[in-house]
């Protein structure tokens, strides 16, 4: 497995973690180039439903990522989103989605460091468990096959 | 056409089955599973059952599939390249041992699929298909075949119709030309026929109305209007059930999915019970709560296709009824209405 | 049983309510709901162990609320969905009137809304054992085995919505699954989309479910769905000390928070 690339998508939150990746790239720190990062208003804004359609189309890991508790933008979007997040945990744990492949932290806009840290982190562990086969097996690499073999509905 | 009576000795029905199995069929026949029986792709004739009323769902799977990919296209740059499916891949299935009502289910389902456009998927897939059928000797108080023109016993559709008698062995009758030239293809295996009679091992099912007299009743535009439909269905919840399992619900919904480049386009079953069915786009829905989807689904079986596809819709099974959560029992409803209207 | 025949032919004569929403006997040896009208038709009115359906999930149909002014036989679980449905705004409070039954079967007549938060502070229902068992079992499995097991306990489901049309707590307008712009989940049934859509569910419930199992019941297929929105009822329970239904005035767990919740996970 020593040659596997995993693709992680991050759910950032513009405020906080999205200009600490900023300031990441700016410090001229060095991180995993593997991560996806897509930009949001608040964490508060990331429906569960957007991590399964990543893992849909692909990804091996997730994280997600916003302010730190009381600093956020709108007040209380990562407060909301921390409730959804012990909930969905647990959720993913019973259905059997692996929850060690979604990091889910807090970094604020002059944590660059803390960024690449997480990124690194993340990096590191999904590779050590290997692609996401179960999910892609019945989504993405599931269809693709299917479709190439042509096959008439089973 | 005359009909052909052989008859199968117990011990030969093994014989049936693996011949069929060597000559390259799927074999669709019901097994249980945990507690319940159900129809599934069989590869050893042990596994199959015949100790069963009704199974949940219908066998319409076989020739209208809960999904069918119609047409695949590949997208790339500006152009969009269609590609066909390949009907050629569409296999020989033999359904074993399902029930008369279910069997006349595939009328209907040729009475909508081949209505004006010939669907060509429905037709390969039909083509392909031979059915033995089997008489019913246990019935259950949803059953309503008899209402609807059909029985236990009914050979409408079926290739060949087996019914088991008291001491085993089957009497075999061969309907159509396919299932003539099964039985000629296997002399040791269809025999001569014996003595009995197969009225003597069928189930009584008792009639409840009758569809004959039913059907202009269903016609009248005060059937339509009447507030019957409001009063027995406010318990309907407005889901999918009754449909998806009912043999001859043909409705469909018509999707795209695809990852980049490769998409197929696909229809799925779809029911006139759930309220999205006829929404428009602009938000307008014709048909606004759920008294008038339940007349829909009975009007169409009932006043609708006996009109335009010259059959009428039901086949009496009773999946429906046992299928719905809230007891919405179609039979007592249409008893109703034929001593009512 | 007598004293809520006889409450309802009173409610129904003194035209203080419109129709009764209770339990009749059915086909085949079946109960199911009854829209009981008149005063004569209150002998009608049964409740035995047979009733499990939860009525709650007709306050929110519309040919039901244009019947009047309703009132509604109501065990433990409809009693929390009305609660639900006053704090969701989809009733007002007191406007539907609770003909109670308790956890010990003995009919309980509720002036107001209070009384029943009174009532469900120390009477309210527990998930049934065998369910409780179900989930212990699945919970003691590896991550690998509860996916393979919900993949393959999921795999037959035709995704007729039985489930979700049966639950008081999905009235949504349009739900999710039918949201195609982007489409969520895929329409048909099909592994991913079955896997997908009673994620979204179970998720949708959390901090919601009234533990009546109607869904699970609903499913012509036999499928445990309600062991999904079960187990998110102990995880709320766990983590919020909360449980859905005891009252009208908080909102369900994942409308709001509190700054203080507690995780182990966040980085
Ligand atoms: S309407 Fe009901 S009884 Fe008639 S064929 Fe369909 S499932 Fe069977
Ligand atoms: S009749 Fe029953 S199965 Fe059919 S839509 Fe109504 S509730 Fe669902
Ligand atoms: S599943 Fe969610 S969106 Fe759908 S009806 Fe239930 S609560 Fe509403
Ligand atoms: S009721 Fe059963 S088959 Fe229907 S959508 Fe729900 S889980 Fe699937």
């Amino acid at each position: 497995m020593s040659d596997f690339t995993p693709k992680i998508t991050a759910f950032v939150c513009n405020w906080c973690t999205y200009a600490g990746a900023d300031l990441t790239g700016t410090s001229r720190m060095k991180y995993s180039a593997n991560v996806k990062i897509i930009r949001f208003p608040c964490t508060g804004r990331v429906d569960f439903m957007l991590l399964l359609k990543a893992f849909d189309n692909g990804a091996d890991g997730i994280i997600v990522s916003g302010c730190h508790p009381n600093d956020c933008h709108y007040t209380s979007g990562n407060f909301h989103a921390r409730r959804r997040w012990i909930v969905f945990r647990n959720l993913c744990d019973f259905m059997g989605i692996d929850s060690r492949r979604i990091t889910f932290s807090w970094v604020s806009a002059a944590e660059g460091g803390k960024w690449a840290e997480i990124v690194n982190s993340t990096t590191e562990k999904v590779i050590e468990l290997g692609p996401y086969k179960r999910y892609s097996q019945i989504s993405k690499d599931g269809f693709i096959n299917e479709f190439e073999k042509g096959t008439i509905n089973g | 056409m005359s009909m052909e009576i052989k008859s199968i000795q117990k011990d030969s029905l093994d014989k049936l089955f693996n011949s069929l199995k060597s000559r390259g069929n799927l074999i669709y026949a019901p097994v249980k599973v945990k507690n319940e029986v159900q129809f599934d792709f069989v590869e050893k004739f042990e596994q199959i059952t015949d100790d069963f009323i009704q199974t949940t769902q219908s066998v319409k799977n076989s020739v209208f599939p809960k999904i069918e990919t119609l047409f695949k296209f590949v997208k790339t740059g500006k152009e969009v390249k269609m590609l066909d499916m390949d009907m050629s891949l569409i296999p020989e299935i033999v359904i074993w041992g399902i029930h008369p009502c279910d069997v006349w289910g595939f009328d209907s389902l040729r009475a909508i699929f081949t209505w004006d456009t010939h669907d060509m998927f429905f037709e390969k897939r039909m083509d392909k298909l031979t059915i033995i059928g089997m008489s019913c000797a246990k019935a259950d108080d949803y059953c309503f075949c008899t209402s609807v023109n059909l029985g236990p016993g009914s050979t409408k559709g079926s290739d060949v119709l087996l019914t088991k008698t008291g001491n085993g062995d089957y009497i075999a009758e061969l309907v159509s030309d396919k299932g003539k030239a099964l039985a000629t293809s296997m002399p040791d295996v269809f025999v001569q026929a014996v003595q009995s009679k197969k009225e003597d091992f069928l189930v009584v099912v008792e009639k409840r109305f009758d569809s004959e007299s039913l059907i202009p009743k269903m016609q009248k535009k005060e059937t339509f209007d009447s507030p019957f439909w409001v009063t027995n269905s406010l318990r309907c919840l407005g889901c999918g059930a009754c449909a998806y399992v009912c043999p001859t619900c043909a409705c469909f919904d018509i999707q795209d999915e695809g990852y980049g480049a490769r998409n197929i386009r696909f229809r799925c079953w779809d029911s006139c019970g759930l309220k999205q069915f006829t929404i428009h786009t602009s938000g307008h829905n014709p048909r606004e709560v759920q008294s008038q989807r339940w007349r829909q689904r009975l009007m169409h079986k009932f006043a609708y296709m006996p009109e335009r596809n010259k059959v009428t819709g039901c086949v009496g099974c009773g999946k429906c009824s046992r299928a719905c959560p809230v007891d919405m029992n179609i039979a007592e409803q249409l008893q109703e209405i034929d001593q009512k209207m | 049983m007598d004293s809520l025949r006889r409450k309802a032919q009173q409610l129904l004569e003194s035209k203080e309510v419109d129709c009764i929403i209770g339990y009749n006997e059915g086909s085949s040896g079946n109960v199911h709901a009854g829209f009981i009208t008149t005063p004569g038709q209150a002998e009608k009115l049964i409740f035995d162990d047979r009733c499990k359906q939860n009525l709650g999930v007709y306050l929110t149909k519309h040919e039901v609320m244009r019947l009047g002014k309703l009132a509604i036989v109501a065990p433990v679980p409809v009693m929390r969905t009305v609660l639900i449905l006053t704090y969701e705004c989809q009733i007002v409070e007191n406007s539907v009137k609770v003909l109670g039954i308790g956890l010990d079967g003995q009919f309980l007549d509720f002036n107001e809304y209070a009384d029943i938060e009174k009532y469900l502070t120390d009477h309210c229902n527990e998930h049934p054992e065998e369910d409780k068992k179900l989930i212990e079992k699945i919970s003691a499995m590896s991550v690998e085995e509860r996916w393979d097991f919900w993949h393959e306990t999921l795999k037959p489901c035709i995704k007729c919505f039985a489930c979700r049309q049966a639950c008081p707590m999905c009235y949504c307008v349009r739900c999710q699954v039918e949201c195609n712009q982007p489409q969520w989940i895929p329409v048909q049934s099909s592994e991913l989309g079955n896997m997908e859509w009673h994620f979204m569910r179970a998720m949708h419930l959390a901090g919601r479910c009234t533990g009546c199992g109607d869904c699970g019941r609903s499913c012509p297929l036999g499928i445990p769905v309600h062991l999904l929105t079960f187990k998110m009822s102990d995880v709320v329970l766990d983590n919020f000390n909360t449980k859905a239904g005891l009252t009208i005035k908080e909102p369900s767990t994942l409308s709001t928070y509190k700054a203080n919740d507690k995780e182990t996970f966040i980085r």
